[in-house]
């Protein structure tokens, strides 16, 4: 197991970034996260990344691909608690989060994730039905 | 040399307590009436206290180049005057001509102690000029500085007052934008929002463009900086205030804006509180009194 | 000009870029940046430190806070004998990458500081400097 702890929210997993990530921190947390996501059948996946004061390529990088390994495993990711500082900083480095929705905090990652799962479930419904 | 050096340090220390008097008397002939008591402490307190570093600065004959290290808390304390004097509103004039009002008490202390060496009176009072020029402009330079900073703040202040975010409901914001989006103002309506958003808990900003003039690229470019960033938080943006002209013009330039727009902030506010799962509804009329 | 401090420090590995980005922070903090001008230069410094260390098989970094006047900045340089660049031009335009992932490194970092210099050439190594002004 990585550093990084992984905590379980009903179906969601919430990964709490507080240092400075290295090459192998993160590695070690995109593969904790892709079996954890199996192991607990998870939905969601929420980065709380309000510790972070600096968010680079790098990290982008690595948010992008957990969003992408995710979506192969049905899960839906969010990031949350972005700093004003670094969301303007990102707009000028020009770096764009692919394929990863944003929330204000927690909560709303919570709302958010329930709210894609639930719409998820209905398209299915109406498809089957 | 060095008896030229220390010349003049020894006639300012052995006749300190007469050119202070003199100068005093100098300034007072010539500074308007009724500057109040007050003016008068200070000032004295600070010829008094120039006269001293003019001693100190002298001292190792350094005559010609006050930004040497024996100047330096001459230069501090001219900077103290500078400033002070700067933000009560004293003109750079009479700021200078303190400084340069010291010459007439001195060179009539060099002339009472150089009696018949016309050479050296002419020399002593040459260096002398140059020193106390050099003086007063740089009292000039300070207080320049210090007018430019004080305006720059008023600027910042103004800046600042003229980007409000209000909160119109329960996680919406409304951002009235007036005047031009430089990209100076941009930067700052960028952290007020975004730090709104994060006190307020916001998932939808109404960025409304009615005041500002025209919508160029530039402009374009600095709104689609502030939308992105809030995206990028978590919250959306609405935009609002979008004159005929201004639509004209965006279609014309070929701006992806990217974002919904409504023509008045009643539209958007409708928008962002469907969006937000609220809904209004009105009461039913109030049964008839009773008699 | 005055440079107030002049530090080097060496930049090889990942841990060497969080090191990076430490040192570089003090300095900002020190010189009176605002927490967004700040996050700019850390950041700037952060994905130039990475590219010394990825595409630079390892250099130094040396960090310079500067005074002109009445106006305070830092100053980094970033040096590695590597490869090089060979098309610059090419390397600064957005979207360039020549590893995988989003390669914004050159041209992004530029946008963040006020000065922004690169001297490359193929096995000749190359020199990044930025500097950021309060």
């Amino acid at each position: 197991m990585g550093e990084i702890p992984i905590l379980k929210i009903r179906d969601c997993l919430l990964v709490s970034i507080q240092v400075d990530m290295h090459d192998r921190l993160a590695l070690a947390l995109q593969d904790d996260l892709t079996q954890r996501i199996v192991e607990d059948r998870a939905r969601g996946v929420m980065i709380d990344i309000s510790a972070l004061e600096i968010v680079d390529s790098f990290i982008g990088r690595m948010l992008n691909n957990i969003a992408a390994m995710s979506r192969v495993l049905d899960a839906v990711t969010v990031v949350v608690g972005m700093r004003p500082a670094v969301a303007i900083t990102l707009v000028e480095l020009g770096l764009t989060l692919t394929g990863v929705r944003t929330a204000l905090n927690v909560d709303r990652g919570l709302e958010m994730i329930r709210g894609i799962i639930d719409r998820d479930e209905r398209e299915d419904d109406r498809r089957d039905g | 040399m060095s008896d030229h050096q220390n010349f003049l340090h020894g006639l300012i220390e052995k006749h300190q307590t007469q050119l202070l008097a003199d100068w005093l008397a100098c300034l007072t002939r010539g500074s308007a009436s009724g500057a109040g008591a007050h003016r008068d402490d200070d000032r004295s307190e600070q010829a008094k206290r120039f006269i001293d570093q003019l001693r100190m600065g002298v001292r190792h004959g350094q005559l010609s180049d006050i930004s040497a290290s024996d100047w330096t808390p001459m230069r501090e304390l001219l900077e103290d005057i500078s400033r002070s004097q700067a933000s009560e509103g004293i003109s750079s004039t009479q700021t200078a001509t303190f400084v340069f009002s010291f010459k007439e008490p001195l060179f009539e202390l060099l002339r009472r102690n150089i009696q018949n060496d016309t050479d050296c009176l002419a020399r002593e009072t040459w260096s002398a000029t140059r020193l106390l020029d050099q003086l007063g402009l740089f009292t000039i330079e300070c207080y320049q500085r210090t007018r430019e900073e004080l305006i720059g703040r008023q600027q910042q202040e103004l800046l600042e007052l003229s980007t409000p975010v209000v909160q119109l409901w329960d996680g919406i914001l409304a951002l009235p934008l007036i005047g031009t989006l430089d990209s100076a103002r941009t930067q700052i309506v960028m952290e007020s929002l975004l730090e709104r958003i994060v006190t307020s808990g916001a998932e939808i900003a109404i960025i409304d463009i009615t005041g500002v003039p025209t919508v160029d690229t530039l402009v374009a470019q600095h709104l689609i900086k502030t939308i992105s960033a809030a995206r990028l938080m978590g919250a959306d943006c609405i935009l609002s205030g979008i004159r005929p002209q201004i639509a004209q013009t965006i279609v014309h330039l070929g701006l992806e804006l990217n974002v919904i727009s409504k023509a008045t902030m009643a539209d958007a506010l409708r928008l962002a509180l469907h969006r937000t799962r609220k809904t209004i509804v009105s009461r039913a009329a109030a049964p008839a009194q009773e008699a | 000009m005055i440079v107030e401090t002049d530090d080097t420090m060496p930049v090889r590995t990942s841990d060497d870029v969080v090191r990076v980005r430490q040192a570089v922070r003090a300095r900002a903090v020190a010189v009176g940046f605002s927490l967004v001008d700040q996050t700019k230069i850390i950041t700037a410094a952060s994905e130039i430190a990475r590219n010394t260390v990825d595409y630079g098989g390892g250099g130094t970094a040396r960090i310079e806070t500067l005074r002109n006047g009445q106006r305070r900045g830092v100053r980094l340089t970033f040096a590695d004998q590597g490869p090089g660049i060979a098309d610059l031009k090419l390397a600064m335009t957005d979207g360039y990458t020549s590893g995988h992932g989003l390669g914004l490194g050159l041209s992004g970092a530029k946008r963040l500081v006020n000065e922004f210099d690169v001297t490359s050439a193929p096995g000749q190594g190359t020199i990044v400097t930025l500097a950021r002004w309060k």
